[in-house]
């Protein structure tokens, strides 16, 4: 969306790996806005730049890409939006191309599709420090001159260098205009072009630019068509005559546009740069090492288990100071409203309660994000695709689905926010769509509470490790057949190509990975915060009405002369049970009978839906051992150890058998009970459309799995 | 004449023809890489797909299935170069 203010807009585009962010960082000294594009997930990075004092611009962030033949949805945002094709948002006034200095050929092929645009461009040299390093001398006035005029600029925005003269030669660009020269056409490419303009402009009645038309010429992805709305079959036979004739020049049409840029830039380029006598790059020495066929699988693993690590363990304490604040906070909160238990139980449990919840996933997010942000920006992240893709490809996922679904193993936001980094669309919702099946932190306490109560005492700890281990592995089990059938039979995105560029090593700097890893915990909380927020109190209120004050009156006859404790226990109980929840929980329970669940583990499987660990402390509610309960809790074990059915054809016998426990770790290691998860499954996907598939995808394999698993263990046992 | 897929690590070899109706193609073309360009396999990842390539100053993985109908010329056994400096 286009910012208040009318001003003038700058767009810089480039290469990925060639420093583009740090730049845009320098220009605009973090005054940004962050959005999203229309209908994509695309996010649009803005920023305020001061060219000179007064003068301000507004500069766009475009996503990094090579070419403008666009494949994937980033890609096609950058074509739309320097074409000012994107709506609401203005056509940028000039645009900066980053190029990597150490590399100027390749990035220069970007540059030179782009001045077919006709826009007044500056074209910025960026990581010279490194080119000069290695030797590179490189003539800025040379090539501005070979290039039309068009201002050149040397920086290192890693150093902070040069920045100020990219403000200048902004401003130049805007006063004079500043066109990149063009590439010079074969004679029947341009007559090509040319038909195909005029084709498509009668056809359509809308303008077609000559951009457009080599975009619907060269390329075989179809956008540029859909957007004019140009017919298939008008279009088929146009374009069939039109790369028929670019195929009598000479040039296959599917390979004129490289060629034909390549071999100007090379003629543009002869003589600005010298290479001299400089330090090798240290690059190829690293990777015989990091990618070594023995050593590289095992320092690889000790990265990732140093990111998890950090992500599981560091967590901890902050979550922990989350938690007993939010505990002290409900105290201090609680004690001057005893009068008035509605509103206490609305603020502690509903409100605050809710709030600290979700506050508890931000530790995570932040140190995910910092490891992510420090492998992206070193170059290792593409290595580690590099090493993993082989076990991804073959279920439609790509090597960079690995550190998203590591992390889901903590938990599933980060995990899901990390997919970002995956390029391809396709490969992209697949690994969102499974991050949320790994097994998260959340479902150990049910895990713990269910073998440290169940499985150990009866079998030994050696079955209750093993138990908690398989406990861990179920989710990937489902993951990856699931993630097999949504790319090869369900999703229609047409698949990418898996050429990934292994940059240069870089040291990270601080500023740029601080300052992305706080935009995505800000995102996170802004976005998911409000949809955890509104779940959080309607399962309160579910819970909590109606409260009948005779319900308390009747424990208090039946358990006449008992202590307080068990009184407020007993209590709470009641109340539970004739809540909207308790009776809701009581009509479903034969839905979830199959899986030899009773009506108190029913509602604690349904009041856990927005946040999964909810399940030991309502436990804690229904089997009447007050709240509060903990995975470790003795009492509540003793409680469920004796529970037993009072009704129907089990009656008598244990509720939690051992296939009844083995089915409620299986329902909860798959289902989908995690309304952050599903916030933010919606907003990385663009809608709610993924986000509920996934949800109910995922509870119906949860009831069926515990289902087969109980029916399976009662008739062994 | 030998498709991509077959070079082994160290080796070099000179791109003869590709397919510029694949999309790894036009990738791989908009990088730079267009025939009779040299180009080096570097290595094998360590379950021996993908392919890490050099060209034009660069290092790109592509996968193994996608480098089949790359075809390089090995006779012309010379070091890399990087056309943009001559």
């Amino acid at each position: 969306m286009s910012s208040p203010e009318a001003g003038l807009l700058v767009a810089l585009v480039g290469n990925p790996n060639t420093g583009k962010s740090t730049l845009f960082n320098a220009l605009t000294g973090l005054r940004q806005r962050v959005g999203n594009y229309p209908g994509v997930t695309v996010a649009r990075k803005s920023g305020t730049c001061e060219l000179s004092p007064g003068q301000k611009v507004e500069l766009v962030d475009l996503p990094g890409l090579y070419s403008l033949a666009a494949a994937s949805p980033d890609e096609q945002v950058v074509i739309d939006a320097l074409a000012g094709n994107i709506a609401g948002d203005r056509r940028p006034d000039a645009v900066v191309i980053v190029a990597d200095a150490t590399n100027l050929l390749r990035n220069l092929f970007l540059a030179s599709q782009v001045a077919e645009l006709g826009r007044p461009l500056v074209l910025v040299l960026n990581q010279a420090d490194v080119a000069k390093e290695q030797g590179l001398r490189i003539d800025a006035e040379l090539l501005s001159r070979r290039l039309g005029g068009v201002p050149v600029v040397l920086t290192s925005a890693w150093k902070g260098e040069g920045i100020s003269d990219v403000r200048r030669a902004i401003a130049r660009a805007l006063t004079q205009q500043t066109a990149m020269r063009r590439v010079a056409w074969p004679v029947n490419i341009v007559g090509a072009l040319a038909d195909v303009a005029a084709a498509a402009s009668a056809d359509t009645g809308r303008p077609v630019t000559e951009a457009d038309a080599q975009r619907l010429l060269f390329d075989t992805n179809t956008s540029t068509a859909e957007r004019l709305g140009w017919s298939v079959t008008r279009r088929e036979k146009i374009l069939r005559m039109a790369r028929d004739r670019v195929r009598n020049s000479g040039y296959n049409p599917m390979a004129a546009e490289p060629l034909v840029h390549y071999a100007h830039l090379r003629t543009a380029l002869e003589g600005v740069v010298i290479e001299g006598i400089g330090k090798a790059s240290r690059t190829a020495a690293v990777d015989g090492l990091l990618l070594h066929r023995v050593l590289g699988p095992f320092l690889f693993a000790g990265i990732m288990l140093g990111l998890f690590a950090s992500v599981f363990w560091l967590a901890k304490f902050p979550m922990q100071w989350i938690q007993s604040g939010v505990d002290a906070l409900k105290g201090v909160v609680a004690a001057p409203l005893d009068t008035m238990p509605m509103l206490q139980s609305l603020l502690t449990d509903g409100i605050i309660g809710g709030v600290g919840a979700f506050l508890a996933f931000l530790p995570q997010i932040l140190i995910l994000f910092l490891f992510v942000g420090i492998l992206e920006d070193s170059g290792y992240m593409a290595r580690a695709a590099f090493i993993m893709d082989r076990l991804f490809s073959w279920c439609g996922l790509n090597g960079k689905s690995f550190v998203p679904m590591l992390s889901g193993f903590a938990c599933a936001i980060p995990g899901l926010l990390s997919t970002r980094t995956i390029e391809d669309p396709k490969a992209r919702l697949a690994t969102a769509f499974v991050v949320p099946f790994m097994s998260c932190s959340a479902r150990f306490p049910i895990y713990a509470l269910m073998c440290a109560a169940f499985i150990g005492p009866v079998y030994g700890a050696g079955w209750e490790s093993l138990v908690m281990v398989a406990m861990h592995c179920v989710g990937l089990f489902f993951a990856v057949p699931v993630a097999f059938v949504l790319t090869r039979f369900v999703l229609k995105v047409k698949p990418q190509p898996f050429v990934l560029e292994l940059p240069r090593y870089q040291m990270p700097k601080p500023r740029d990975v601080l300052w992305r890893m706080w935009q995505n915990a800000a995102e996170f909380v802004s976005k998911a915060g409000t949809i955890i927020f509104a779940m959080t109190i309607i399962v309160w209120a579910l819970v909590y009405f109606p409260r009948d004050p005779s319900v308390a009156e009747r424990v208090r006859v039946a358990h006449a002369g008992a202590a307080p404790e068990v009184i407020a226990a007993e209590t709470q109980a009641a109340y539970v049970e004739q809540s909207y929840m308790g009776r809701f929980g009581k009509a479903v329970q034969p839905i979830f009978d199959p899986c030899g669940f009773d009506w108190k583990i029913t509602v604690g499987v349904l009041a856990s839906f927005p946040a999964r660990e909810v399940i030991v402390s309502t436990l804690g509610v229904t089997y009447s051992v007050g709240e509060g309960a903990k995975a470790d809790s003795q009492h509540l074990r003793q409680a469920m150890q004796a529970a037993k059915w009072v009704e129907g054809p089990r009656t008598g016998r244990p509720i939690f058998s051992l296939a009844a426990v083995l089915a409620l770790m299986v329902f909860f290691a798959l289902c989908s009970q995690c309304g952050p998860t599903i916030a933010t499954l919606a907003q990385e996907t663009g809608g709610w459309r993924w986000a509920a598939a996934s949800f109910v995808t995922m509870t119906a394999m949860a009831w069926l799995a515990a289902a087969a698993v109980y029916q399976v263990v009662i008739r062994l046992a | 004449m030998t498709p991509l897929s077959q070079l082994l690590p160290g080796q070099f070899g000179k791109l003869a023809s590709l397919n510029p109706e694949r999309g790894v193609d036009q990738r791989l073309m908009a990088l730079g890489l267009l025939p009779g360009m040299v180009l080096k396999l570097v290595r094998k990842a360590p379950l021996g797909d993908p392919l890490a390539i050099e060209f034009a100053g660069q290092v790109v993985s592509l996968r193994l299935t996608e480098a089949e109908n790359l075809i390089v010329d090995v006779a012309a056994d010379c070091p890399i170069q990087r056309p943009a400096q001559p």
